[in-house]
């Protein structure tokens, strides 16, 4: 069982409201491991693949995501979704 | 006859037609039975609607299809019933706990700090809707004739989509945001759409005549008033296919006045689809991208990241930003962290100046890419002369050392934002080669409302005297002086504010690439030879 943690920052122009937080849970349900997400490095910390549960947490832009992952992809999990976060989800225009 | 009721402009545009009143859900209730029954029909409710919404969303193409998306992926995750399903098992009736847990989730997003979750209110309150009709056994609202004016307190985003669009139409709201799905929608299929018209919305019947360029409203318009609205229509189609038709052309006003429209870049794949000969080169370049892709201290990929824009606008000018981080733009490490008011605190130039060996990185990266080609550089939030001249002595530093070094560089041409109400009014005391008024940051510091919107939105206009007072001050300035002047906010880029632009002295905008047509479009409409005295010409 592998654990991997990471942290990146949200730098797109809405932070994590519908559209960001649907493609965060898409890609996290690509993966095995339990994933987690937080605004803070020692949480509360929610479901990852839970599009409901994301968009609660309201993260605005500037806030510091916070991944935690716990499975046999977990390394590959947090990558993915730091560099999903860092490329400001594949889509914003200016 | 002609009374007219103000709102907010949501999407442009403009039409007359008659008023059809949607009216919210019945509040009828639902015959309860067992629970178990009532958690079946609640499960159904949810993959009925789900079934109807990805219809939608697969019948639909771009951004109404994403947003349809949204909602199936929402209601896909069962912890959006979670807590109605708990109160079923507690013998509630499948409605009254679908709306009470709804409720919930909505009130947690109206009271957002943040406008844009605030706009996602309306997305949950119409997947709540859809699956209260399933059941309830109540009909969708379909029964608007098309060319109607919708006549609603809000709008949820799928009832947009069922509407019948093909023969016009516009929206009118009593509540609303101009930040929520519904109006991205009516922006992207060109429906007129007002917000935001109060408790007066349910006055409004008859014929309409919406204006959503002013966020107005006529109830009763008189004939003169219905001819100006079709001949205002009328010419709006006109010109959107004329300004597509001649994207590629230069923007020259009636009178042959030629006006620089250049384009702003956020991100290096910004100009992927953009020709470079349709436009006057880069106007501004917003580095903080380099944060993104972690080269805030990495001179290398800097330096591959300008070259490549230099190289993409094969001779023209090329406009970057030094890093404009802070006030809405943190950066962990970098930005002063729990500032009470940033956009008053430590952001752009000042915080340059304070990191100095990050700042130095991005200007020797400046200077070597100034060696391929036309490449200034602009200064963010410049409020005193000695901010210019300290930056422009650690410029003239990194072009001395790379010289040393044998590295090919040559010193750019450095300017400044004009956003700081200070250095607006005292512009004559910087001695900088040009100078890029920042319409969005000057308006909210002249007029000391917030650029978030909200509230103050309506305060923050660009069009307030003292604003276009400022600009004017500015041009006239670099036209004595034989120094460019550019614009290179959101303002440019907005038809409306052209004419007052232009006639204050600007000659050069710098737009979004999605806007560049209309922007051109909008100058060839004007005619500044009405206006000889401010016909001054500032140079490209």
């Amino acid at each position: 069982m592998t654990q991997s943690t990471a942290s990146a920052l949200l730098v797109n122009e809405v932070g994590l409201h519908a559209r960001p937080s649907v493609k965060l849970t898409q890609m996290a349900k690509r993966f095995v491991s339990r994933l987690e997400v937080a605004l803070a490095a020692d949480g509360p910390w929610v479901d990852a693949k839970s599009p409901v549960k994301i968009m609660r947490v309201k993260a605005p832009r500037g806030a510091t995501l916070h991944f935690r992952a716990s499975g046999p992809d977990a390394t590959e999990a947090v990558r993915a979704l730091v560099s999903l976060v860092e490329s400001r989800f594949d889509e914003e225009k200016p | 006859m002609d009374v007219k009721l103000t709102g907010r402009a949501a999407s442009p545009g403009m039409f007359a037609g008659p008023a059809a009143r949607l009216s919210g859900i019945a509040t009828i209730a639902r015959q309860q039975g067992n629970a178990a029954e009532e958690a079946a029909a609640l499960l159904a409710a949810v993959a009925a609607s789900r079934a109807e919404l990805s219809h939608l969303a697969s019948s639909a193409n771009g951004e109404a299809s994403r947003i349809m998306g949204i909602q199936v992926a929402l209601l896909d995750d069962d912890a959006l019933s979670e807590s109605a399903r708990a109160a079923i098992a507690d013998g509630v009736a499948a409605d009254r706990a679908w709306r009470e847990a709804m409720a919930v989730e909505i009130a947690g997003y109206e009271h957002a700090d943040d406008e844009y979750f605030r706009a996602r209110a309306a997305d949950l309150a119409d997947m709540r809707d859809r699956v209260l009709r399933h059941l309830l056994g109540v009909e969708v609202e379909t029964a608007v004739a098309a060319g109607s004016v919708v006549v609603a307190r809000d709008l949820p985003p799928s009832l947009f989509m069922s509407l019948d669009w093909s023969q016009g139409g516009a929206i009118v709201l009593g509540e609303g945001s101009a930040t929520s799905h519904a109006a991205m929608l009516a922006r992207s299929r060109g429906v007129p759409m007002v917000v935001g018209i109060g408790p007066g919305i349910e006055t409004l019947d008859g014929t309409l005549v919406v204006d959503g360029e002013q966020g107005s409203v006529v109830v009763a318009p008189g004939a003169a008033t219905l001819a100006e609205a079709a001949r205002r229509r009328t010419l709006a189609a006109r010109a959107e296919g004329e300004a597509r038709a001649r994207a590629g052309e230069p923007a020259i006003t009636r009178d042959g006045t030629r006006i620089g429209v250049m384009i702003n870049v956020a991100l290096p794949s910004d100009i992927e689809d953009v020709d470079p000969a349709s436009c006057d080169g880069i106007g501004l370049v917003r580095t903080e991208f380099l944060v993104a892709n972690g080269a805030l201290r990495d001179e290398e990929r800097q330096f591959e990241l300008y070259r490549d824009l230099v190289r993409w606008a094969s001779g023209r000018p090329v406009t970057i930003r030094t890093l404009d981080a802070g006030g809405d733009k943190p950066i962990p490490g970098y930005t002063i962290a729990g500032e009470t008011n940033p956009f008053l605190g430590m952001r752009g130039v000042r915080l340059s100046l304070r990191h100095p060996e990050v700042f130095r990185v991005q200007l020797r990266a400046l200077a070597r890419a100034a060696a391929l080609g036309p490449l200034k550089v602009m200064l963010p939030m410049v409020t005193t002369p000695a901010e210019l001249a300290e930056a422009r002595g650690m410029l003239r530093d990194a072009v001395d050392t790379l010289r040393v070094e044998d590295t090919p560089a040559i010193l750019p041409s450095l300017g400044i934002m004009v956003e700081v109400p200070a250095a607006a009014i005292a512009v004559d005391q910087f001695d900088a080669a040009f100078y890029s008024i920042g319409s969005n940051d000057l308006v909210q510091y002249v007029t000391a409302s917030s650029r978030d919107g909200g509230e103050t939105a309506a305060l923050g206009e660009l069009t307030h005297p003292a604003v276009l007072r400022l600009i004017a001050a500015v041009a006239a300035h670099g036209a004595a002086t034989a120094r460019e002047v550019s614009l290179c906010g959101d303002a440019g880029g907005d038809p409306r504010h052209i004419p007052a632009l232009l006639e204050a002295g600007v000659r050069i905008v710098s737009v979004a690439p999605a806007v560049l047509a209309r922007t051109k479009a909008a100058v060839r409409a004007l005619d500044l030879g009405m206006h000889p005295a401010k016909k001054a010409h500032v140079g490209l």
